[in-house]
């Protein structure tokens, strides 16, 4: 059975963790933000700047972990930007992450052809490569699994557990939750509302940063225009399948991944008579069926998209 | 201690003289990715006048450019007024393109007169059906439309892709990805000799005019902003909130398809894959910087379009990156957001403690 072969291969789990893993890191991010109250539609574009930002930065010799650094640092710069916008000013979320979106790609389009102009084929750099540890690797089948991931994808996967540490059993974390809930409980408390949300913002948008550098940096190792073609979008439409869960959201994640690595095999083994645009759409529609399915139960952060001003109730 | 608060009433000067402003802002901020790309400042500026009027065929061109912006910029404005997020307009513009090469490449023989109008009914109808599909999804089951009509722009496009492949391929299309061509009869007209504007403008300009009297004059107009404005008063009021919604929807998706079908038929004759180069997304800004007026859409569309063209022709003279264009465009849509604020609030110290 061709199916079954697929499930119990370890390519196949290792090819799913591998595109679930710039998921994880944008679901993290969004997840952050929305759950300090503010929607960051930015996510798109700041995957774009984080997949620019990163390579571009190990070209010209910062190192992989320089860039990873550096792709973070432009992702809370543009989380800081909309941060502004949307907390203290209090405007439109979606119309100010739509405009990051715009600006973070038509910003990382622009410098990318600005600074290397001319060029017949993407240059390319050394990327991340899979890390091999050693009592790890000798488990039997998942093993084989890890063994395939670069650092990225431990990063990823420590990230979640952090984030969840941070949330569920910090003062920080409980803080956070709450300005997304009841920023006035939070005010009355002498906490700041707005140095709360616009540092969730901007630590959730560097993770989203770091999403984008992982397709640059790990996955493949050039930039393409319109390599993050929705990825971003997705993980919007994932933190809402996780409710705002960091263990959740990496299940979601993983899910997706499997899926997504499970329809690329399959295409191989019915392609002939089925056109590849079916599989190729198949993530999109699979997002949606997953947000229509849970969005009736779905229990948003209950301040999410609802400004708060100091002094004013 | 400085502190936020609404202005008694914002003027008609803000109004007014914010977008404007928030426009030359952003043209001004153009000259920051101009001088690191290395390019004479001031040059630049020339040559983007010159690409917009510095002759008639610039002009026009200019025009050709701002007529699906018109489209697209309506859609958004009549949706985010009853604020349903209504970011499909990129998807919405293919389906209009679909139905159009459909019905416009040889199924139906008829005069011009009797064709077109229904090539247009059919775009119409095709980008009404794409937006009132996550409409349904959101008042049926509470999906947010914003995610779901942001899935659906790749869904569309890759499901145009496998038309180009599959049924409708133009056999005689040296196996490119593209549709048959629209047959003569179907083509929008030329306004002007050897110039690429087409009829299309006209049914845009029209449409504007449709829409500012059906939101500020109509019955249906009254209940789609009282949604948009508090839903849960509308309803209280009375007001069938869901049927608001997607009738709103329909409408919004319908002008999005009309966008696609002037593109096909009045520009390129046939449907490949490129026909828009986001037109969906930047009808947003073109909303925003309208101030969600079905009129100033006109005018912030000519805007959008003269950034384009402007941008396309100083890049092609001085080799700078042609992304400038959508840098500018993207930096408008911030600086209106901002000046919206300016607008409508106004920042005053008060003593420390006082609050």
């Amino acid at each position: 059975m061709d199916i079954l072969n697929i499930l119990i291969s370890d390519s196949f789990w290792a090819a799913s963790l591998r595109i679930a893993t710039p998921l994880i890191f944008g679901v993290l991010g969004a997840l952050i933000c929305e759950r300090s109250g503010v929607l960051n539609l930015g996510i798109e574009g700041i995957f774009v700047a984080g997949a620019m930002a990163g390579w571009m930065a190990v070209w010209f010799g910062a190192g992989l972990w320089g860039g990873l650094l550096v792709a973070a640092s432009v992702g809370a710069l543009f989380g800081l930007l909309h941060a502004v916008l949307t907390v203290p000013l209090g405007l439109s979320q979606h119309v100010s992450g739509l405009g990051i979106t715009m600006l973070a790609t038509s910003v990382s389009y622009f410098a990318y052809r600005t600074a290397l102009p001319n060029l017949s084929s993407p240059p390319r750099i050394e990327p991340f490569q899979p890390l091999d540890i050693p009592i790890i690797s000798d488990i039997p089948f998942i093993g084989a699994v890890l063994s395939q991931q670069t650092a990225m994808t431990w990063l990823a996967l420590f990230l979640v557990l952090l984030v969840w540490w941070v949330l569920e059993r910090t003062p920080l974390g409980l803080a956070i939750r709450a300005v997304g809930d009841n920023p006035d409980a939070v005010d009355a408390q002498g906490l700041s509302v707005y140095a709360l949300r616009i540092g969730a913002v901007m630590a959730g948008s560097a993770l989203m940063a770091l999403g984008g550098a992982f397709l640059t940096m790990s996955a493949f190792d050039s930039f393409f225009f319109g390599m993050v073609n929705g990825r971003g979008w997705i993980a919007i439409a994932l933190v809402i399948f996780a409710s705002w869960r960091p263990g959740k959201a990496l299940l979601g994640a993983l899910l997706f991944g499997a899926f997504d690595a499970f329809q690329v095999r399959l295409q191989t083994e019915v392609g002939a008579f089925v056109p590849s645009q079916i599989f190729l759409m198949a993530p999109y529609v699979l997002s949606i069926i997953a947000l229509v399915i849970v969005a009736r139960r779905a229990e948003y952060p209950r301040a999410l998209l609802k400004p708060w001003f100091k002094g004013q109730r | 201690m400085l502190r936020i608060e609404p202005r008694e009433s914002p003027s008609r000067w803000w109004t007014l003289g914010v977008p404007i402003a928030s426009a030359l802002l952003a043209l001004l901020l153009a000259a920051i990715p101009l001088a690191f790309a290395g390019a004479n400042i001031f040059e630049g500026y020339r040559q983007m006048a010159k690409g917009i009027f510095g002759s008639t065929f610039a002009f026009t061109e200019m025009l050709t450019r701002a007529t699906p912006l018109i489209f697209t910029g309506l859609a958004v404005t009549l949706a985010f007024r009853a604020k349903l997020w209504n970011i499909g307009a990129e998807g919405q513009l293919y389906l209009g393109a679909m139905a159009a090469v459909i019905v416009g490449t040889g199924m139906i023989d008829a005069p011009p007169f009797i064709l077109i109008p229904i090539i247009l009914l059919a775009g119409a109808s095709a980008g009404a059906v794409g937006m009132a599909g996550p409409a349904y999804l959101k008042t049926r089951f509470g999906a947010d439309e914003v995610v779901t009509t942001l899935l659906l722009n790749f869904i569309i496009l890759i499901f145009l892709q496998m038309m180009l492949e599959g049924p409708l391929k133009d056999p005689m299309g040296m196996g490119w990805p593209q549709s048959k061509p629209i047959v003569d009869d179907g083509i929008l007209p030329q306004l002007l000799p050897r110039m690429r504007v087409h009829a299309g403008l006209i049914i845009a300009l029209l449409a504007a005019v449709i829409a500012h009297i059906m939101l500020s004059k109509t019955v249906w107009g009254l209940k789609l902003r009282a949604v948009g404005e508090n839903a849960a008063a509308a309803l209280h009021a009375g007001i069938k909130v869901k049927r608001t919604i997607i009738g709103a929807a329909i409408v919004s998706g319908a002008l999005a398809g009309l966008a696609g079908v002037g593109e096909v038929t009045g520009l390129r004759g046939y449907l490949t894959t490129d026909l828009s180069p986001g037109y969906g997304y930047t009808g947003i800004v073109v909303a925003m910087l309208a101030g969600l007026s079905p009129i100033g859409v006109v005018i912030s569309a000519l805007f959008i379009a003269s950034i384009f063209v402007g941008a396309d022709s100083m890049s092609r003279a001085m080799g700078v990156s042609s992304y400038l264009a959508d840098l500018v465009v993207a930096m408008s849509l911030i600086c209106v957001l901002v000046g919206g604020f300016v607008a409508r609030y106004r920042i005053t110290r008060t003593g420390k403690g006082d609050v």
